[in-house]
């Protein structure tokens, strides 16, 4: 899943300072399972404002709303009722999300309320962590199911570098060496003998090094 | 012979070789440059060209080496894969040899946020192992990365790095057989302190063969203080230093620590020596430059070139 985080309260005040009416629109998708974008977070973001305006007598209508998935043309429909009696929308969708709420309402204009982190997974409840950079050439076949690129902080394709101590990485004892996983799991698994070969330049060209991506499935096409 | 490197006709002769790191400074003033790079010639074999070493910004290596090269040094280009992409990279080669620098060592860097610009994107579009790889195929197979054939090839001896005393501890000789098989010619190793681990690092180099494939230079880091001592063993990475060191250190009293740091330089060199397959030492006096040629002459290393 994506993976978000509210923004500083300031910075979202700021930014929807200048607007009369605002439509604050959750997502209940990714940002929700990580608790930054949900219906709760919404609401409690939206009485936040409305309380902080309120404190300084200010009028400012602002009214919630959650899209099961915001980056879904069809879901986003949901709001389309309530989108013209709003100067603008603060999202809490991922990046995906505002763009595709910008999209669709052209004439909005569509603000974010969460930084968009990364694709990963809930480790333990409250615990999110990165594993995945949508490089367009999965290997993990090779490497244990820990991926090099992600989790080495260097993405080193050829073992680890010389800061791994300890089993942590040289950047912060916090994080776990990526090549110091793939090390155990391969041994766990009896597949240690891949390493030994010598692993070529990663073609970077199906990550975004190659520009923006898509995939076009005519099968899938109406 | 693979090269017209100074530093491979050391070894070729079986001359125990000695490089030392000289450290561009942050900044343009080349005068700084000339003073390390004066005060170290006559004493090494080569002299290793830091790249923006621990992510700081200083000159490029590439100019620095040709400055130190003008001055009579036979430069090793040190380069990492952090802050350029194979593009760059291999660019940089070509110009490299084109200045006539014979010697190149391969790194991937310190991670950018150890430096003065930890805002910076990382690049790391090759690893190290990578970079190896893409200079022996210019040198061997006259090929850039992707096969094209390239006009007049980089016949560069090639180094890599290798640091026997971070984890996983049994990966790191499987790690040196990778860069040998890569393309590395030689190494260097991260500073020694903890003797007993290299001991066994360099049995296990051995028993594994990579000893008669590979030039193995012991590195050796002369502590000023205990205070630099303390640092090096909590805050750089990858480094070794047992408390006994430490505690040596510790019990001189302060004007006389850095004596007593090269004194320690001065014994693990001699015992370096001493371990087969150990073919040179590879001297990382960090801003302390010109104290090699004591260091040197203490452990019963003379003049250059032999």
């Amino acid at each position: 899943m994506i993976v978000a985080e509210l923004k500083e309260f300031d910075e979202i005040r700021e930014m929807i300072d200048r607007y009369s009416s605002v439509l604050v629109v959750g997502c209940d998708s990714c940002v929700a399972e990580c608790a930054a974008g949900g219906t709760r977070e919404t609401q409690l973001l939206a009485s936040a404002l409305k309380l902080s305006y309120l404190k300084d007598g200010r009028r400012k209508v602002i009214t919630e709303a959650c899209i099961d998935r915001q980056c879904v043309d069809d879901f986003i429909d949901v709001i389309a009722e309530q989108v013209p009696d709003h100067e603008a929308i603060l999202s809490l969708g991922c990046g995906a999300g505002v763009q595709a709420l910008a999209r669709v309402y052209q004439d909005k204009p569509v603000i974010p309320a969460l930084n968009t982190l990364f694709i990963g997974e809930t480790v333990l409840r409250g615990v999110w962590t990165e594993n995945c950079l949508g490089c367009g050439q999965c290997k993990l076949g090779y490497f244990g199911a820990v991926c090099p690129v992600t989790r080495c902080s260097k993405k080193l394709m050829n073992g680890p570098c010389g800061g791994s101590i300890g089993g942590r990485c040289e950047i912060d004892p916090e994080t776990p060496c990526g090549w110091d996983l793939i090390i155990r799991r391969l041994t766990a698994i009896g597949e240690i003998d891949r390493l030994a070969e010598y692993v070529p330049p990663v073609n970077w060209s199906t990550s975004h090094s190659g520009g923006p991506r898509r995939v076009i499935r005519e099968d899938q096409k109406p | 012979m693979k090269t017209e490197s100074l530093l491979e006709k050391t070894f070729e002769k079986g001359t125990f070789a000695v490089t030392a790191e000289c450290g561009p400074p942050k900044g343009s003033d080349a005068d700084i440059l000339i003073r390390k790079g004066k005060s170290l010639l006559g004493w090494v074999d080569a002299v290793n060209v830091t790249d923006n070493q621990t992510a700081i910004v200083r000159m490029s290596s590439l100019a620095a080496c040709s400055i130190l090269k003008s001055l009579g040094h036979e430069p090793i280009l040190q380069m990492v894969t952090r802050d350029r992409n194979r593009i760059a990279l291999q660019s940089d080669l070509f110009g490299a040899y084109a200045l006539g620098i014979r010697n190149v060592l391969c790194l991937t860097g310190d991670h950018q946020s150890f430096g003065n610009q930890k805002e910076a994107v990382g690049v790391f579009d090759l690893d190290s192992v990578q970079l190896l790889r893409t200079v022996k195929d210019m040198r061997d197979s006259s090929v850039i990365i992707g096969g094209e054939s390239i006009q007049g090839n980089p016949k560069f001896f090639i180094g890599a790095a290798e640091n026997p005393f971070a984890d996983p501890v049994d990966w790191r000789v499987v790690r040196l057989g990778k860069k040998s098989l890569a393309g590395a010619d030689f190494i260097q190793t991260q500073c020694i302190y903890n003797m007993e681990r290299f001991r066994k690092f360099m049995s296990q180099a051995r028993d594994t063969g990579l000893t008669d494939k590979l030039y193995i230079m012991a590195g050796v880091t002369p502590m000023k203080s205990v205070g630099m001592g303390r640092y090096m063993a909590t805050k750089v990475a990858g480094m070794d230093i047992p408390d006994e060191l430490i505690n040596r250190m510790a019990k001189v009293p302060k004007d006389k620590q850095a004596d007593e740091g090269i004194k320690i330089a001065v014994e693990t060199i001699e015992q370096v020596r001493e371990i087969e397959g150990v073919a040179g030492v590879h001297i990382m006096a960090i801003e302390w430059e010109d104290k090699v040629p004591e260091i040197l002459k203490a452990a019963g290393i003379g003049a250059r070139p032999v």
